[in-house]
Protein backbone atom coordinates (compact mmCIF):
# COMPACT_ATOMS: atom_id res chain seq x y z
CA UNK A 1 0.00 0.00 0.00
CA UNK A 2 1.54 3.09 -1.00
CA UNK A 3 -0.14 5.20 1.07
CA UNK A 4 1.51 3.40 4.48
CA UNK A 5 4.69 4.12 2.78
CA UNK A 6 3.50 7.56 2.97
CA UNK A 7 2.55 7.64 6.42
CA UNK A 8 5.46 5.37 8.02
CA UNK A 9 7.51 8.55 5.88
CA UNK A 10 5.66 10.93 7.69
CA UNK A 11 5.80 9.93 11.27
CA UNK A 12 9.64 9.02 10.82
CA UNK A 13 9.45 12.76 11.40
CA UNK A 14 8.31 12.94 14.78
CA UNK A 15 9.32 9.35 15.58
CA UNK A 16 11.47 6.80 15.68
CA UNK A 17 10.08 3.70 13.94
CA UNK A 18 11.82 0.66 13.17
CA UNK A 19 11.39 -2.61 11.88
CA UNK A 20 8.81 -1.51 9.56
CA UNK A 21 7.70 -5.12 7.54
CA UNK A 22 4.57 -5.24 5.44
CA UNK A 23 2.98 -8.77 5.18
CA UNK A 24 0.33 -8.41 3.16
CA UNK A 25 -1.25 -5.48 1.24
CA UNK A 26 -4.35 -4.77 3.76
CA UNK A 27 -1.62 -5.43 6.92
CA UNK A 28 1.67 -3.87 8.35
CA UNK A 29 3.60 -4.03 11.27
CA UNK A 30 6.23 -1.42 12.63
CA UNK A 31 8.08 -1.65 16.20
CA UNK A 32 8.53 2.02 18.46
CA UNK A 33 9.85 3.13 21.60
CA UNK A 34 7.94 2.70 24.62
CA UNK A 35 8.18 6.44 25.56
CA UNK A 36 6.32 7.15 22.12
CA UNK A 37 4.15 4.30 21.61
CA UNK A 38 1.07 6.31 23.17
CA UNK A 39 1.22 9.27 21.15
CA UNK A 40 1.61 7.57 17.73
CA UNK A 41 -0.90 5.55 18.93
CA UNK A 42 -3.14 8.68 19.68
CA UNK A 43 -1.83 10.59 16.52
CA UNK A 44 -2.49 6.88 13.71
CA UNK A 45 -6.19 7.02 15.61
CA UNK A 46 -6.86 11.08 15.37
CA UNK A 47 -4.98 12.07 12.14
CA UNK A 48 -4.59 8.76 10.20
CA UNK A 49 -7.64 7.23 10.27
CA UNK A 50 -7.03 4.26 12.57
CA UNK A 51 -10.19 4.90 14.77
CA UNK A 52 -10.70 0.64 15.31
CA UNK A 53 -8.83 -1.16 17.89
CA UNK A 54 -8.75 -4.61 17.03
CA UNK A 55 -6.87 -5.85 19.45
CA UNK A 56 -3.96 -5.51 22.43
CA UNK A 57 -1.84 -8.56 23.49
CA UNK A 58 1.45 -9.54 24.52
CA UNK A 59 4.06 -11.89 23.90
CA UNK A 60 6.93 -12.90 26.51
CA UNK A 61 10.37 -13.22 25.23
CA UNK A 62 11.87 -14.81 28.18
CA UNK A 63 14.98 -15.12 26.53
CA UNK A 64 15.47 -11.78 25.41
CA UNK A 65 14.23 -10.60 28.53
CA UNK A 66 11.02 -8.25 27.67
CA UNK A 67 7.45 -8.55 26.61
CA UNK A 68 6.33 -7.43 23.18
CA UNK A 69 3.06 -5.49 23.49
CA UNK A 70 0.95 -5.49 20.03
CA UNK A 71 -1.35 -2.82 19.12
CA UNK A 72 -3.35 -3.54 16.25
CA UNK A 73 -4.75 -0.77 14.20
CA UNK A 74 -7.78 -0.81 11.67
CA UNK A 75 -8.54 2.05 9.07
CA UNK A 76 -12.39 1.18 7.72
CA UNK A 77 -11.59 3.49 5.13
CA UNK A 78 -8.22 2.24 3.49
CA UNK A 79 -8.97 -1.35 5.07
CA UNK A 80 -5.71 -1.88 6.41
CA UNK A 81 -4.50 -2.60 9.74
CA UNK A 82 -0.92 -1.62 11.44
CA UNK A 83 0.35 -3.90 14.26
CA UNK A 84 2.40 -1.73 16.43
CA UNK A 85 5.09 -3.03 18.50
CA UNK A 86 6.00 -2.51 22.00
CA UNK A 87 8.59 -3.49 23.90
CA UNK A 88 8.75 -3.28 27.73
CA UNK A 89 10.72 -4.54 30.36
CA UNK A 90 9.94 -7.74 31.83
CA UNK A 91 10.40 -6.12 35.64
CA UNK A 92 8.98 -3.95 36.44
CA UNK A 93 6.52 -4.65 33.81
CA UNK A 94 4.34 -1.32 33.13
CA UNK A 95 3.00 0.42 30.10
CA UNK A 96 1.20 3.63 29.68
CA UNK A 97 -3.12 3.11 29.34
CA UNK A 98 -4.17 3.72 26.37
CA UNK A 99 -8.33 3.48 27.63
CA UNK A 100 -8.74 7.36 27.36
CA UNK A 101 -8.55 6.75 23.49
CA UNK A 102 -10.70 3.54 23.46
CA UNK A 103 -12.77 2.62 26.54
CA UNK A 104 -13.08 -1.21 25.71
CA UNK A 105 -8.90 -1.36 25.65
CA UNK A 106 -9.26 -1.13 29.64
CA UNK A 107 -11.03 -4.93 29.24
CA UNK A 108 -7.64 -5.79 27.53
CA UNK A 109 -5.60 -4.25 30.12
CA UNK A 110 -6.97 -6.00 32.76
CA UNK A 111 -7.00 -9.37 30.98
CA UNK A 112 -2.69 -8.65 30.46
CA UNK A 113 -2.51 -7.92 33.96
CA UNK A 114 -3.81 -10.95 35.31
CA UNK A 115 -2.25 -12.94 32.74
CA UNK A 116 1.19 -11.31 32.69
CA UNK A 117 1.27 -8.91 35.35
CA UNK A 118 2.03 -6.07 33.16
CA UNK A 119 0.69 -3.08 35.02
CA UNK A 120 -1.29 0.03 33.43
CA UNK A 121 -0.96 2.52 36.14
CA UNK A 122 -4.65 4.82 35.61
CA UNK A 123 -6.66 2.19 33.92
CA UNK A 124 -10.00 1.60 35.58
CA UNK A 125 -10.81 -1.74 37.69
CA UNK A 126 -7.29 -3.09 36.68
CA UNK A 127 -7.12 -5.16 39.71
CA UNK A 128 -10.74 -7.03 39.49
CA UNK A 129 -10.49 -10.84 38.19
CA UNK A 130 -10.94 -10.72 34.61
CA UNK A 131 -11.25 -14.91 34.70
CA UNK A 132 -9.35 -16.44 37.18
CA UNK A 133 -10.69 -15.96 40.82
CA UNK A 134 -8.73 -16.03 43.75
CA UNK A 135 -5.31 -16.73 42.40
CA UNK A 136 -2.71 -16.54 44.00
CA UNK A 137 0.52 -17.46 42.27
CA UNK A 138 2.76 -16.00 39.58
CA UNK A 139 0.41 -14.74 36.28
CA UNK A 140 -0.31 -17.98 34.46
CA UNK A 141 1.48 -17.14 31.06
CA UNK A 142 4.29 -15.93 31.93
CA UNK A 143 6.84 -18.52 30.72
CA UNK A 144 8.36 -19.00 34.00
CA UNK A 145 5.13 -20.52 35.30
CA UNK A 146 5.49 -23.78 35.36
CA UNK A 147 1.89 -25.22 34.70
CA UNK A 148 2.61 -28.77 34.64
CA UNK A 149 4.19 -28.26 38.77
CA UNK A 150 1.52 -26.18 39.19
CA UNK A 151 -0.95 -28.95 38.16
CA UNK A 152 0.58 -31.70 39.87
CA UNK A 153 0.35 -29.70 43.62
CA UNK A 154 -3.03 -28.02 43.13
CA UNK A 155 -4.97 -30.71 41.56
CA UNK A 156 -3.62 -33.72 43.11
CA UNK A 157 -2.78 -35.51 39.62
CA UNK A 158 -4.22 -38.86 40.15
CA UNK A 159 -2.08 -41.92 40.86
CA UNK A 160 -1.32 -44.48 38.30
CA UNK A 161 -1.30 -42.54 34.88
CA UNK A 162 1.00 -44.35 32.46
CA UNK A 163 2.24 -43.81 28.99
CA UNK A 164 2.74 -46.36 26.73
CA UNK A 165 4.45 -46.47 23.24
CA UNK A 166 1.56 -46.96 20.88
CA UNK A 167 3.51 -49.62 18.61
CA UNK A 168 4.40 -51.64 21.20
CA UNK A 169 1.41 -51.66 23.33
CA UNK A 170 -0.99 -52.24 20.07
CA UNK A 171 1.52 -54.58 19.13
CA UNK A 172 1.24 -56.69 22.45
CA UNK A 173 -2.64 -56.22 22.20
CA UNK A 174 -2.79 -57.66 19.04
CA UNK A 175 -0.08 -60.08 18.04
CA UNK A 176 1.01 -60.98 21.12
CA UNK A 177 3.46 -63.93 19.58
CA UNK A 178 4.49 -61.92 17.16
CA UNK A 179 8.37 -60.90 17.07
CA UNK A 180 10.05 -58.04 15.27
CA UNK B 1 -10.84 -43.54 50.43
CA UNK B 2 -13.91 -43.42 52.99
CA UNK B 3 -13.61 -40.94 55.51
CA UNK B 4 -16.37 -41.06 58.20
CA UNK B 5 -17.72 -37.94 59.40
CA UNK B 6 -16.88 -37.10 63.17
CA UNK B 7 -17.38 -33.68 64.26
CA UNK B 8 -21.49 -33.27 63.57
CA UNK B 9 -21.66 -29.28 64.39
CA UNK B 10 -23.27 -26.80 62.65
CA UNK B 11 -21.26 -25.26 59.97
CA UNK B 12 -19.07 -22.50 60.49
CA UNK B 13 -19.93 -20.34 56.98
CA UNK B 14 -16.36 -18.83 57.48
CA UNK B 15 -16.86 -17.53 54.57
CA UNK B 16 -19.09 -15.36 54.38
CA UNK B 17 -18.60 -12.05 56.48
CA UNK B 18 -20.75 -11.85 59.91
CA UNK B 19 -23.58 -9.57 58.61
CA UNK B 20 -24.44 -12.29 55.83
CA UNK B 21 -24.08 -15.01 58.40
CA UNK B 22 -27.12 -14.80 60.08
CA UNK B 23 -28.87 -14.97 56.35
CA UNK B 24 -27.49 -18.08 55.88
CA UNK B 25 -28.45 -21.80 57.10
CA UNK B 26 -25.57 -23.46 58.86
CA UNK B 27 -27.26 -27.00 59.15
CA UNK B 28 -25.30 -29.86 57.92
CA UNK B 29 -26.85 -32.00 54.98
CA UNK B 30 -28.82 -35.08 56.49
CA UNK B 31 -28.84 -38.40 54.88
CA UNK B 32 -31.34 -40.23 52.94
CA UNK B 33 -33.30 -43.21 54.95
CA UNK B 34 -34.96 -45.83 52.75
CA UNK B 35 -38.04 -46.53 53.40
CA UNK B 36 -38.79 -49.17 56.09
CA UNK B 37 -40.56 -51.79 53.94
CA UNK B 38 -38.41 -52.73 51.13
CA UNK B 39 -40.94 -53.19 48.37
CA UNK B 40 -42.42 -50.01 49.20
CA UNK B 41 -38.41 -48.49 48.43
CA UNK B 42 -38.25 -50.36 45.20
CA UNK B 43 -41.27 -48.82 44.09
CA UNK B 44 -40.39 -45.37 44.81
CA UNK B 45 -36.51 -46.13 43.03
CA UNK B 46 -38.65 -47.23 40.02
CA UNK B 47 -40.55 -44.12 39.84
CA UNK B 48 -37.32 -42.29 40.18
CA UNK B 49 -35.46 -43.62 37.54
CA UNK B 50 -38.46 -43.16 35.03
CA UNK B 51 -38.63 -39.15 35.75
CA UNK B 52 -35.29 -37.99 35.79
CA UNK B 53 -34.76 -34.17 35.65
CA UNK B 54 -31.47 -32.63 34.14
CA UNK B 55 -30.34 -29.39 35.24
CA UNK B 56 -29.45 -27.62 32.02
CA UNK B 57 -25.81 -26.39 32.85
CA UNK B 58 -22.92 -26.96 30.07
CA UNK B 59 -20.37 -26.96 32.35
CA UNK B 60 -17.80 -27.76 29.37
CA UNK B 61 -17.16 -28.46 25.71
CA UNK B 62 -19.35 -32.06 26.21
CA UNK B 63 -22.63 -29.86 26.59
CA UNK B 64 -22.64 -29.48 22.88
CA UNK B 65 -23.47 -33.27 23.21
CA UNK B 66 -26.80 -33.34 24.90
CA UNK B 67 -28.26 -30.69 22.52
CA UNK B 68 -28.94 -33.70 19.78
CA UNK B 69 -29.89 -36.31 22.97
CA UNK B 70 -32.75 -34.06 23.36
CA UNK B 71 -33.91 -33.52 19.68
CA UNK B 72 -35.89 -36.17 17.39
CA UNK B 73 -33.14 -38.18 16.27
CA UNK B 74 -32.20 -39.68 19.59
CA UNK B 75 -35.51 -38.20 21.64
CA UNK B 76 -34.40 -38.73 25.51
CA UNK B 77 -37.86 -37.68 26.62
CA UNK B 78 -39.13 -41.09 25.55
CA UNK B 79 -37.06 -42.41 28.69
CA UNK B 80 -38.20 -39.98 30.89
CA UNK B 81 -35.43 -37.96 30.68
CA UNK B 82 -35.21 -33.93 30.37
CA UNK B 83 -34.01 -30.78 30.70
CA UNK B 84 -34.59 -27.96 33.72
CA UNK B 85 -33.44 -24.82 33.64
CA UNK B 86 -33.05 -24.58 37.83
CA UNK B 87 -30.94 -26.94 39.85
CA UNK B 88 -34.27 -26.84 42.85
CA UNK B 89 -36.41 -28.64 39.74
CA UNK B 90 -33.63 -31.13 39.18
CA UNK B 91 -32.23 -34.15 40.16
CA UNK B 92 -29.37 -35.20 37.80
CA UNK B 93 -26.58 -33.15 36.97
CA UNK B 94 -24.78 -33.86 33.98
CA UNK B 95 -20.45 -32.65 34.14
CA UNK B 96 -20.70 -31.55 30.37
CA UNK B 97 -16.52 -32.47 30.12
CA UNK B 98 -13.86 -30.57 31.44
CA UNK B 99 -14.37 -28.46 34.55
CA UNK B 100 -12.42 -25.36 35.44
CA UNK B 101 -12.02 -24.08 38.72
CA UNK B 102 -14.26 -21.45 38.28
CA UNK B 103 -16.91 -23.72 36.86
CA UNK B 104 -15.76 -25.64 39.96
CA UNK B 105 -17.19 -23.25 42.38
CA UNK B 106 -21.05 -23.39 40.52
CA UNK B 107 -20.69 -26.71 40.10
CA UNK B 108 -20.67 -27.29 43.52
CA UNK B 109 -23.15 -24.65 44.35
CA UNK B 110 -25.75 -25.98 41.83
CA UNK B 111 -25.04 -29.74 42.94
CA UNK B 112 -25.69 -28.51 47.27
CA UNK B 113 -28.89 -26.38 45.70
CA UNK B 114 -30.41 -29.95 44.30
CA UNK B 115 -33.19 -31.38 45.65
CA UNK B 116 -32.76 -35.16 47.18
CA UNK B 117 -32.97 -37.87 46.13
CA UNK B 118 -29.98 -36.22 43.24
CA UNK B 119 -27.65 -38.41 40.60
CA UNK B 120 -24.12 -37.43 38.79
CA UNK B 121 -23.04 -38.28 35.90
CA UNK B 122 -19.64 -36.88 34.15
CA UNK B 123 -19.69 -37.08 30.90
CA UNK B 124 -15.98 -37.14 28.76
CA UNK B 125 -12.53 -38.65 29.92
CA UNK B 126 -11.41 -34.55 31.73
CA UNK B 127 -13.70 -35.66 34.90
CA UNK B 128 -11.90 -38.66 35.64
CA UNK B 129 -8.05 -37.93 35.30
CA UNK B 130 -8.21 -34.27 33.48
CA UNK B 131 -7.59 -35.98 29.51
CA UNK B 132 -6.18 -33.51 27.70
CA UNK B 133 -6.10 -30.91 30.14
CA UNK B 134 -4.10 -33.09 32.78
CA UNK B 135 -1.43 -30.58 32.77
CA UNK B 136 -3.23 -27.26 32.57
CA UNK B 137 -3.65 -24.71 35.35
CA UNK B 138 -6.63 -23.84 35.63
CA UNK B 139 -8.82 -27.54 35.38
CA UNK B 140 -9.56 -29.79 37.41
CA UNK B 141 -8.07 -33.30 37.08
CA UNK B 142 -10.69 -35.59 38.95
CA UNK B 143 -13.71 -34.33 39.48
CA UNK B 144 -14.72 -37.14 42.13
CA UNK B 145 -12.30 -35.27 44.52
CA UNK B 146 -15.26 -32.55 44.90
CA UNK B 147 -18.55 -33.76 44.36
CA UNK B 148 -19.52 -37.66 44.29
CA UNK B 149 -19.93 -39.22 40.91
CA UNK B 150 -22.64 -42.01 40.43
CA UNK B 151 -22.07 -42.72 36.37
CA UNK B 152 -19.12 -41.90 34.28
CA UNK B 153 -19.55 -42.37 30.10
CA UNK B 154 -15.92 -41.44 28.51
CA UNK B 155 -14.95 -40.48 25.55
CA UNK B 156 -13.80 -37.42 24.01
CA UNK B 157 -16.47 -36.83 23.45
CA UNK B 158 -18.86 -39.70 24.26
CA UNK B 159 -21.32 -39.49 21.07
CA UNK B 160 -25.32 -39.41 21.63
CA UNK B 161 -25.27 -42.97 21.29
CA UNK B 162 -23.38 -43.62 24.34
CA UNK B 163 -25.30 -41.04 26.33
CA UNK B 164 -28.39 -42.93 25.64
CA UNK B 165 -26.62 -45.81 26.87
CA UNK B 166 -25.81 -43.86 29.43
CA UNK B 167 -29.01 -42.96 30.76
CA UNK B 168 -30.28 -46.68 30.60
CA UNK B 169 -27.47 -47.36 33.08
CA UNK B 170 -28.09 -45.12 35.40
CA UNK B 171 -31.41 -45.53 35.36
CA UNK B 172 -30.81 -49.28 36.12
CA UNK B 173 -28.28 -48.16 38.81
CA UNK B 174 -31.10 -46.00 40.44
CA UNK B 175 -33.77 -49.22 40.36
CA UNK B 176 -31.34 -51.30 41.94
CA UNK B 177 -30.52 -48.29 44.81
CA UNK B 178 -26.90 -48.28 43.90
CA UNK B 179 -26.81 -44.84 42.72
CA UNK B 180 -26.41 -43.37 46.79
CA UNK B 181 -23.54 -40.69 45.76
CA UNK B 182 -25.81 -38.17 47.54
CA UNK B 183 -25.46 -40.02 50.48
CA UNK B 184 -21.75 -40.60 49.77
CA UNK B 185 -21.26 -36.73 49.69
CA UNK B 186 -22.92 -36.16 53.30
CA UNK B 187 -21.13 -39.02 55.12
CA UNK B 188 -18.05 -37.32 53.70
CA UNK B 189 -18.78 -33.88 53.76
CA UNK B 190 -15.68 -32.76 55.46
CA UNK B 191 -13.84 -34.50 53.26
CA UNK B 192 -15.07 -32.96 49.98
CA UNK B 193 -15.74 -29.53 51.88
CA UNK B 194 -11.92 -29.89 52.95
CA UNK B 195 -10.98 -30.73 48.95
CA UNK B 196 -13.22 -28.38 47.57
CA UNK B 197 -11.76 -25.18 49.43
CA UNK B 198 -8.47 -26.76 48.79
CA UNK B 199 -9.09 -25.31 44.84
CA UNK B 200 -11.51 -22.45 45.44
CA UNK B 201 -9.48 -19.82 47.06
CA UNK B 202 -12.28 -16.82 47.15
CA UNK B 203 -14.52 -18.84 48.72
CA UNK B 204 -17.36 -16.62 49.79
CA UNK B 205 -20.82 -18.52 50.01
CA UNK B 206 -22.35 -20.16 52.80
CA UNK B 207 -20.49 -23.99 53.45
CA UNK B 208 -23.80 -25.42 52.58
CA UNK B 209 -25.91 -24.00 49.68
CA UNK B 210 -29.37 -25.15 50.94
Amino acid sequence: MADFKQLVEHYSKSYTIKDVREQKPSLAFLRVGKDEAVHLIRDLQETAGYTHLSFLTAIDWIEKGHFTLTYMLHNYAARHSIGVHVNIERQPAEMESIHQLWAQAATYQRELREMYGIRFPGSPRLDDDFCLEGWDDIPPMRREFDTVKYSQERFFDRPGRASEDPRAHMQQILYPTHKD
Amino acid sequence: MIHKDQSLGPLPNEGLSPEERDLFSNARPTLYEPYPLEVVEKFVNWVRANSLWMLGFGTGCGAIELNPLMTSRFDVYRLGFQPRPTPRQSSVFMIGGYSSVKTLKRIVRSYEQMQGPKFVVALGICPVNGGMYWDSYNTINKIDLYIPVDLYITGCMPRPEVLLAGVLELKKKIKEGRADGANRYVENFDWYKANQKRIIKDWNMPDYNW
